[in-house]
């Protein structure tokens, strides 16, 4: 009895069941079909139009190009981001690449160090923010009910918070920050809107039938969410973490400029902060802002173009096919 | 039956995939005619609902390698989707698989119609008059046109559907598997509005494409059985019914339970095997793996001829 | 073996919860070992609320289903998990239950995982291969491959599979026909029957009144989540009492009979019953709504074996 290769319905007729033979990976991320999921041949088929995907490409070049630049660079540089180095407010030359400060930094080397504390802050961030957010997104989806109505709250509650008046009252009594405590500060305050999403998601796929099966299966609650719910929703949560690590890096940014980041080290935002603040604008030294925020921009636009690529990757139904 | 309404000729319509043509409807010759209501039976995969949908090309991504389709004497540009806007809904209309939901949930029913008929060149005050006879003719109360769809039924979503898709009199109505979604008793509500379409006039010929072989039993002049992406046979429904010729037909209509047919009594056997892949049919007969009756000619492949009058197969143990 | 004794189930529907949705009312059966009973309904009537209640997927609002007289809602996580050594489902879309990023035989690993953690490897491919052999699938060829590859015949026999390693009494069966292709509908089904001489109790849960027909020893009826009329499959089928039941039979598409047909001889049929209630012949005391505490039961025994419901239909029609 010969085996056909493709078992499935023909692409449009048959008693509600989902065409098969059409263009392969189908839907797990944030558009997911509401009937049958098929990932025809998955992670192959995916990586077939990862590959081919422009904005992905170009993102994730960008964000890779930076990423050496964080790990790389500051081993890279002659002297600390602080030192005290050259003469002041000098122009970009080939000694200082990227100029120097009013009171005699070297940029380049603020910038290489500003890089590596950026994308500290943003893994660190977004990581713990991914992570609460997963938790609450999970067991509010999943379980429904007064837990679902409790975590909700709860939810509601971290989002209303005026953030930016807690990290005040916070630096006030924190004199010495490092980039640990801002981290862990973006990490607490911005998962809401993961949680939520991570919950709508996991109330979708709380209700397919597999999930069923393995609860028949006498599984447990915890290892049908990691082994049957999550893995479905792989894309969803690898996206939810590229935004927030985009998210992180940029709330970082905008603490430092205003002064509530770190006291010590250096960021790319606080290059920005100090190039405000000592008139860099006004005295027209273009070299000591421009290149840390080309940086944020860049890594994060990067960021989210890569997430818009992924988005395509995964969901066949926005690819331009 | 009288005049030839549907002629089709050698019709194949592939889907492009990354892997290759799904033939999906391999050569289908046949014609509809004039006031017939044919059923289009066969099991998922066997290419009713894409010879249904080629007939309005509807669907983007498959493809015309070959074959013509003539209405009422007019060759319809199939591969055209451009050219084939002045005839959909005018001259052949499809009543869609899950048509229930097809209709815009945020958009009043009347005033989704409105559109409908105003992007066809048609001013919505002059067809109102017909459509609401016609809402009447279903039992539907003239207040559909001021709901939503949510707020109907099922049936009631259906039968609207219905009379939309036949409002401007097509000569050809193709009815894709409209009662698998419903109950049994809306089921009958609906394929007898459809009959009554056909008994008023609205309609010339209808297909009625369905898995269901009882439910065109009931209302179709003739069935057209495909496998595979072939045509199998065709035959008036009774004759189709109860002497079927092809070997496919044969064993599909046994193993169809029936009520008043009890396992323990008379035990059904289905059909061994599993169809055949289209990207890579075999050669000759389709239905060669899983026949009982396949012989060494069946690997050529069996030509759809008439062997009694209005009685087509493609087997060659059938002539 | 499994009894339900008047199963309600009731949602909170509405803004706030404040409306009642009551999906289920006063439902009682049983189901036995070797037997296979109907549960027959159309969409709306609470049939796979019921299965869910029996699978504990779902909690009960009133009511015990019990399981060799245990009832089940007391069982908590250890208990539980012995609950479905003796009570599996198989559902209605084989595709969508199975994982699709992983391959088909993992809902096998997970029975072994939990189940069965200390059987050697060895051992286990040999309760595999006779699970799979009891449900007359190939090892070679559904073994490691992804659900996509198989087709949903196979699918849910390897459902069915699974459910057999545990050793199952009771197998909860929802629409689980109703997707597969006609030719495979009845080997599915042929293989219920062949399980059910080994003892196992199914409960098939349908819409399709010619497949519970086919299958079952005995059939009960729901309508909008009230048993309507309940018995032997054939008194049932061969002399419906009930209105409902009536209507049903007399929409079901046949093979060999057309609907004006069926119609004609119901009406023979019920003539001696027209104009009266079975029920109320019964328990002429019962009102309106039968079944309150204390009062007489929902159905009354019309003739040995073959019970049914008060005729009303509606509300505050009479019957």
């Amino acid at each position: 009895m010969t085996q056909p290769d493709q078992a499935g319905p023909d692409p449009g007729s048959a008693v509600g069941v989902v065409p098969e033979e059409r263009v392969a990976v189908t839907p797990v991320g944030p558009a997911a079909a509401p009937a049958t999921v098929r990932q025809v041949r998955g992670s192959r088929e995916a990586l077939y139009f990862a590959l081919r995907n422009k904005k992905l490409l170009a993102g994730l070049t960008v964000v890779l190009l930076f990423l050496v630049v964080a790990v790389v660079g500051p081993l890279l540089a002659d002297h600390g981001p602080n030192d005290y180095v050259g003469p002041p407010a000098q122009r970009p030359s080939s000694q200082y690449w990227f100029g120097t400060t009013t009171f005699g930094q070297d940029v380049l080397a603020q910038f290489l160090y500003g890089v590596r504390a950026t994308f500290l802050v943003g893994i660190l961030g977004g990581g713990l923010a991914a992570l609460i957010g997963m938790l609450v997104g999970f067991t509010a989806g999943y379980r429904g009910g007064v837990v679902d109505e409790a975590l909700n709250m709860f939810t509601n509650i971290v989002l209303v918070i005026p953030t930016l008046a807690v990290l005040l009252i916070i630096a006030a009594y924190l004199r010495v920050r490092g980039v640990l405590v801002e981290a862990l500060f973006i990490g607490f305050t911005s998962w809401p809107w993961a949680a939520r999403a991570i919950r709508a998601q996991t109330f979708s796929l709380r209700s397919r039938e597999f999930v069923d099966l393995a609860r028949l299966s006498g599984v447990g609650a915890r290892k049908i969410i990691f082994k049957e719910i999550a893995p479905n929703m792989s894309s969803y949560l690898v996206m939810t973490f590229i935004l927030l690590f985009g998210g992180a890096i940029l709330i970082a940014a905008t603490l430092d400029f205003i002064g509530l980041g770190p006291t010590e080290g250096t960021s790319l935002g606080l290059m920005m902060n100090n190039a405000k603040l000592w008139g860099a604008l006004q005295l027209g030294m273009w070299w000591w802002f421009i290149p840390p925020g080309l940086g944020i921009t860049s890594i994060v636009g990067s960021l989210y173009i890569m997430n818009v690529g992924l988005d395509e990757v995964f969901n066949p139904r926005l690819r331009a096919m | 039956m009288s005049r030839v309404s549907l002629r089709v000729a050698n019709l194949r319509v592939h889907y492009r995939t990354l892997r290759g043509d799904v033939k999906a409807l391999d050569g289908a010759t046949f014609t509809v005619g004039d006031g017939e209501i044919m059923g289009l039976a066969g099991e998922s995969g066997s290419g009713k609902s894409t010879l249904g949908k080629s007939l309005i090309r509807l669907d983007g991504r498959m493809r015309h390698v070959e074959g013509s389709v003539e209405l009422d004497g007019k060759e319809l540009p199939i591969w055209d989707s451009a050219r084939m806007n002045t005839f959909r809904f005018r001259e052949v209309s499809i009543i869609p698989q899950y048509a229930m939901s097809a209709m815009n949930p945020t958009r009043r029913i009347g005033r989704m119609v409105a559109e409908l008929v105003e992007s066809r060149g048609v001013g919505f005050g002059t067809v109102r008059p017909e459509l609401e006879r016609r809402l009447d003719l279903v039992q539907l109360s003239r207040d559909v046109l001021d709901s939503y769809p949510i707020e109907l039924s099922g049936g009631m979503k259906q039968r609207m559907v219905m009379v939309i898709s036949t409002l401007m009199n097509p000569s050809l109505l193709v009815a894709d598997e409209i009662t698998s979604a419903l109950d049994v008793s809306t089921q009958k509500a609906v394929a007898e509005t459809l009959v009554s379409f056909r008994d008023r006039g609205y309609v010339k010929s209808t297909i009625v494409i369905t898995h269901d072989v009882s439910l065109v039993y009931q209302i179709a002049d003739t069935i057209m059985v495909m496998y595979a992406g072939k045509l199998a046979e065709k035959a008036p429904t009774d004759v189709l019914v109860a002497a079927p010729r092809h070997p496919y037909t044969n064993l599909l209509i046994s193993s169809l339970p029936e009520v008043g047919v009890r396992f323990s009594e008379k035990r059904l056997t289905g059909i061994p095997g599993s169809r055949p892949s289209r990207l890579q049919p075999p050669v000759g007969c389709r239905f060669r793996d899983r026949c009982p009756l396949a012989f060494e000619k069946c690997v050529e492949e069996p030509p759809f001829v008439e062997v009694e009058r209005d009685h087509f197969v493609a087997c060659w143990k059938a002539y | 073996m499994l009894e339900l004794g008047r199963i309600s189930k009731v949602y909170k529907v509405g803004a706030f919860g404040g409306k009642d949705l009551t999906a289920v009312r006063d439902v009682s059966f049983d189901v036995q070992a070797g037997e296979v009973v109907s549960l027959i309904g159309e969409s709306g009537s609470g049939k796979s609320t019921i299965g869910k209640m029996i699978l504990r997927l779902s909690p009960v609002t009133n009511g015990v289903i019990t399981l060799d007289g245990v009832d089940i809602s007391t069982f908590k996580r250890k208990q539980l998990k012995d609950y479905y050594r003796n009570v599996q489902g198989v559902f209605q879309d084989p595709f969508s239950c199975y994982n699709p990023i992983f391959k088909a035989d993992r809902v096998i690993g997970m029975i072994k995982d939990e189940y069965f953690p200390e059987v050697s490897g060895p051992e286990w491919s040999g309760k595999v291969d006779a699970s799979l052999e009891a449900v007359r699938l190939d090892p070679s060829q559904v073994l490691n491959k992804y659900p996509h590859q198989l087709s949903g015949g196979q699918l849910q026999r390897l459902l069915i599979a699974r459910a057999l390693l545990l050793d199952i009494k009771l197998l909860v069966a929802d629409e689980i026909i109703s997707m597969l292709d006609a030719s495979t509908r009845i080997d599915v089904l042929n293989l219920l029957g062949d399980l059910k001489a080994r003892g196992l109790g199914v409960l098939f849960i349908t819409h399709d009144l010619s497949l519970g027909n086919y299958i079952s020893e005995k059939t009960v009826i729901l309508r909008r989540g009230r048993v309507v009329e309940m018995g032997v499959t054939d008194r049932v089928f061969g002399s419906p009492l009930h209105p409902y039941t009536k209507s049903l039979l007399a929409s079901v598409p046949q093979l060999h009979k057309k609907w004006e047909q069926v119609e004609v001889e119901l009406a023979a049929q019920g003539a001696g019953l027209s104009g009266r209630c079975v029920y109320h012949e019964r328990y002429p005391s019962a009102g309106k709504a039968p079944g309150g505490d204390g009062g007489p039961p929902t159905l009354a025994e019309a003739e040995d074996g073959h019970f049914v419901a008060c005729f009303r239909l509606d509300g505050d029609g009479t019957c």
